[in-house]
């Protein structure tokens, strides 16, 4: 079953005096469980298709569905509680709410999706545990590595229970053992509870453990390669 | 959770916070503090107007304020009195016999209002007999006693035990005329009614103005409470309806006028702090605001709905309003409690203040209620000063405020 599905999709940004194709007819399908890596240079639109995926831009023209709904067919509002219930987010700067502790910022999207709070908090422990990070529940992310806040953005995208996680550049700030920690635990997710990961990335140790990954370059998909 | 992200955020950027919440605090300190001075100046006119100038309701001939000759009698004296005491919330009664007149001291003379009183029954309604500052109050069985007030004293330069001549028409017509002892001198917090007011034996001035027995120009009831001054004077009206019934508020408009637009004039006083301190707080949270850019992309892009971000930096704005706005109406309290027990001495000023009736030493006053309004008008302040902040939150483009380098 596809869980993403995009036709033709063109981004033109016209906001300089010179029009750049961000995207330039994209035809991309992702399936249930997939763990996808978007590679290719600076300026390849990389993000783009990754904001385009996540309901955070809308594109000149194409179509966008997500377990069937077309996203570019739903308010603002609409497509804000789409995204809350069904779009994983991981970010490059990890982006967690630095007044929370660890738990409360993976306990804060379930609290957003008013789930009863012992439900979330079971759930927020858990999911801390499954990251590696059931003793550092309390701790604020300041107190917390690279690789500590990254895990607890990859718990919190998943306490919302979504269809699928996007994960933009998610070890640009990370070491090298903190990047293969977090590959490995967002793999074993992938593989354990069948979660689908589509990463866009530069970095090689992402690309070799894809296990689909597609390139880009001036906004067109130039190969599309599965591993067995 | 919202509540707790608010509160944690306020202390995220210490001294911005701590110095917005400095302004907020001192500027309602010193503005409830204001209110308390005001209001403290305000319940001692007040309570001079009442206790010694024109207790709460006057009672006349029906056509004697409008021409206050001394033909225009209260006949009956004694039954009006006696119904009005019979009247429920009615603490005292005093009739008094009025002439307005000159007054002659061996070196100079002016024109005063003579009040014949009751010492006894007068001493019940108004305080005259505890503003003497030198005299005494009736005491000695003496024929002709007069007390007049320090500033007509130096006026007439006279002293204790001078004498005064009063020259009056009496009822039949005739000029005539009485040499007064002064056997007190008062002093009041208003200086125009020392030197307009002197007060003889109300027997004195019958004999005087050669005026039938139970007749008075003037009754002046003092009431349990001044809450009870409209039942009572409607009641009043309806059982003397041949009589003017008068209340404070009738006699003394000025004092009344004050009363009266004291809520207003506060009300614009606050009003204009917080208009001040709305900027303060508008520039906070907005730098706040652009500080988070990143932090509210990300929550926008991860479902965080508009209503809820824009409640969110609205919780904030009234939490920081509200806290500072409490540490104001406390610290404006401590000096209200401090001053209500102290006094503050206007002393430099007296002249022009006791010239107006006030005292120079002010008590601070100030009401709960007063403080509750203003802690509303403070949180009516914050939700004003989050609109700004938080709509400019809300027009964040999430894709593009994750990416922004702080």
């Amino acid at each position: 079953m596809n869980v993403i599905e995009v036709k033709q999709l063109k981004k033109i940004y016209n906001t300089t005096e010179v029009k750049v194709n961000a995207l330039n007819g994209v035809d991309l399908t992702f399936e249930q469980g997939e763990f996808a890596a978007i590679v290719g240079p600076s300026g390849s639109g990389k993000t783009t298709l990754l904001n385009m995926l996540g309901g955070l831009d809308e594109p000149t023209e194409g179509e966008i569905r997500i377990g069937g709904t077309n996203i570019l067919e739903l308010s603002s509002s609409k497509l804000i509680d789409f995204r809350l219930r069904n779009i994983g987010f991981v970010f490059q700067a990890y982006n967690l709410i630095p007044v929370l502790t660890a738990l409360e910022n993976v306990e804060f999207i379930m609290q957003l999706q008013e789930v009863p709070k012992k439900e979330r908090q079971q759930r927020a422990i858990a999911l801390l545990e499954q990251v590696g990070l059931g003793d550092r529940t309390n701790s604020r992310p300041s107190k917390l590595s690279g690789g500590q806040q990254q895990r607890v953005a990859v718990a919190r995208a998943l306490a919302s229970k979504p269809k699928f996680v996007l994960a933009d550049e998610p070890t640009a700030n990370l070491d090298s053992k903190s990047t293969a920690n977090l590959l490995d635990i967002m793999e074993e997710l992938n593989r354990k509870e069948n979660i689908t990961f589509v990463f866009s990335t530069h970095d090689q140790r992402v690309v070799n453990k894809a296990r689909r990954v597609i390139t880009l370059e001036d906004g067109q998909i130039i190969s599309d390669l599965k591993k067995e | 959770m919202l509540l707790a992200i608010a509160w944690r955020n306020i202390w995220r950027s210490r001294t911005r916070s701590l110095v917005i919440l400095i302004a907020i605090t001192l500027g309602l300190a010193s503005g409830i503090f204001y209110m308390a001075f005001y209001k403290g100046m305000l319940d001692q006119r007040i309570n001079s107007a009442i206790k010694t100038e024109a207790s709460h309701i006057q009672i006349h001939h029906a056509k004697y304020l409008t021409n206050p000759d001394k033909k225009f009698v209260i006949t009956s004296t004694d039954s009006v009195v006696q119904a009005i005491r019979a009247e429920e919330n009615v603490k005292a009664v005093s009739s008094r016999l009025i002439v307005n007149t000159m007054i002659q001291s061996p070196t100079t003379g002016s024109g005063v209002k003579v009040t014949g009183i009751d010492p006894t029954m007068e001493a019940q309604v108004t305080n005259l007999h505890s503003k003497l500052i030198d005299g005494s109050y009736f005491e000695e069985d003496r024929r002709n006693p007069i007390i007049i007030g320090e500033k007509l004293a130096e006026k007439l330069k006279v002293k204790l035990k001078s004498k005064l001549v009063i020259t009056v028409q009496d009822m039949a017509g005739n000029i005539t005329g009485a040499a007064f002892k002064v056997v007190g001198i008062y002093e009041t917090s208003n200086t125009s009614f020392d030197e307009k007011n002197v007060f003889v034996r109300q027997t004195d001035l019958s004999r005087l103005l050669a005026i039938g027995e139970n007749t008075s120009h003037e009754i002046a009831v003092l009431l349990t409470q001044n809450e009870q001054l409209n039942p009572v004077a409607r009641k009043l009206r309806s059982e003397l309806s041949n009589l003017s019934v008068k209340t404070w508020r009738e006699i003394m408009p000025e004092v009344s006028l004050l009363e009266s637009s004291f809520g207003l004039t506060m009300y614009i006083f606050i009003g204009i702090i917080l208009l001040a301190l709305l900027f303060g707080i508008v520039n906070t949270m907005l730098m706040a605001v652009l500080e988070r850019t990143k932090e509210l992309g990300m929550l926008m892009a991860i479902g965080m709905n508009r209503v809820r971000v824009f409640a969110m930096i609205m919780l904030e704005t009234v939490m920081l309003s509200l806290f500072g706005g409490l540490c104001g109406i406390i610290l404006g309290w401590l000096l209200n409690l401090y001053f209500g027990a102290t006094g503050i001495d206007l002393g430099a000023w007296s002249a022009a203040y006791k010239s107006m009736g006030f005292d120079t030493l002010v008590y601070t006053r100030l009401s709960w209620s007063i403080s509750l309004q203003v802690a509303i008008m403070v949180m009516v302040t914050g939700i004003i000063a989050s609109i700004y902040p938080a709509l400019k939150a809300l027009r964040l483009k999430p894709g593009e405020a994750i990416r922004i380098d702080m």
